[in-house]
């Protein structure tokens, strides 16, 4: 008899899923990002699922509230509003889908053919303990991690920047009266 | 393939096999997404899909190799890397679409002889 995790899990596979196929074949882009909202929270629910808290948190704040938001707001920077119906059209379906299939097909194969341990973990918090890994064994990846961080968001920001300065728009923003004072000197 | 799904009692139990086959479909389907995509945007929806298939594969290792914690911290390093590359992506789209006013992939091809 299907205990009550069978349901859960079941659930949000179903939620990922359909968020996942909605993001490969809807027509509009605006759809495609928010239905990446189901799926991206449907996995947050399954790290809950599987008894990793601080993941899921993680997931929860630095995907559903940052990564989807910067989506959505590229997608409303960068979209003309009036071809919002076909702003998201799909190229070389023929070849795509018998790629997909044979890259599908190879990945079940492999999980059929190994061994997988069956033995599942008591759920315990886990803050503390992957607190103490990143700052024991992964002290190096961590702190290469943060300085990765730190040089994408400056790189972003000076990339993003440029197209600030020289789009001419009577916003009254920040950064434009920053850039307003260097217009001569050029960079 | 019961292999892959667990012993008799499959049903009452969900396995690591479960949570393998759904990461395999979000990552073809994430893939699918990157190969066929137009827009920019679009394509980094499918790349974040991707990496969010390999992050739930790595927690549910995590889980099911005696709780080790070595999974669950790849998985935050895969969470955060994933946010550096959204964000340096993002702002080369709006860099693409002020020069060339379409993030259409198939529009910027200067470099093409």
């Amino acid at each position: 008899m299907p205990g009550v995790e069978t349901f859960v899990f079941y659930g949000l596979a179903a939620l990922i899923v359909a968020g996942a196929a909605g993001v490969a074949f809807s027509r509009n882009i605006l759809h495609a990002a928010f239905l990446l909202l189901l799926t991206l929270s449907g996995t947050a629910g399954l790290y809950f699922f599987l008894g990793a808290d601080f993941v899921g948190v993680a997931q929860i704040l630095i995907y559903v509230g940052g990564i989807l938001v910067l989506l959505l707001f590229a997608v409303l920077l960068t979209n003309r509003i009036g071809d919002v119906r076909l702003s998201n059209r799909n190229v070389g379906m023929a070849t795509t889908i018998p790629v997909a299939a044979l890259v599908a097909a190879f990945l079940v194969a492999a999980m059929a053919l190994a061994s997988w341990p069956h033995t599942a973990a008591v759920a315990a918090p886990t803050t503390a303990r992957l607190g103490d890994a990143f700052l024991r064994e992964y002290l190096l990846p961590f702190e290469l991690v943060s300085l990765v961080l730190l040089m994408a968001l400056v790189g972003a920001m000076v990339i993003a920047r440029r197209a600030v300065r020289e789009h001419d728009t009577p916003a009254p923003s920040p950064a434009h009266l920053d850039a307003a004072p260097g217009a001569g000197g050029g960079a | 393939m019961s292999a892959l799904l667990g012993a008799a009692p499959a049903l009452a139990s969900i396995g690591l096999g479960h949570f393998l086959v759904l990461s395999a479909i979000m990552f073809t389907l994430g893939l699918i997404t990157a190969a066929s995509r137009r827009s920019a945007v679009a394509i980094l929806m499918g790349v974040e899909l991707i990496l969010n298939a390999a992050a739930l594969n790595f927690v549910a290792f995590s889980h099911f190799s005696h709780g080790a914690m070595t999974g669950q911290v790849f998985a935050v390093f895969v969470v955060v890397l994933a946010a550096a590359e959204a964000t340096v992506a993002l702002a080369i789209v709006l860099a693409v679409f002020r020069a060339y006013r379409s993030v259409d992939v198939t529009d910027v091809g200067t470099l093409k002889g």
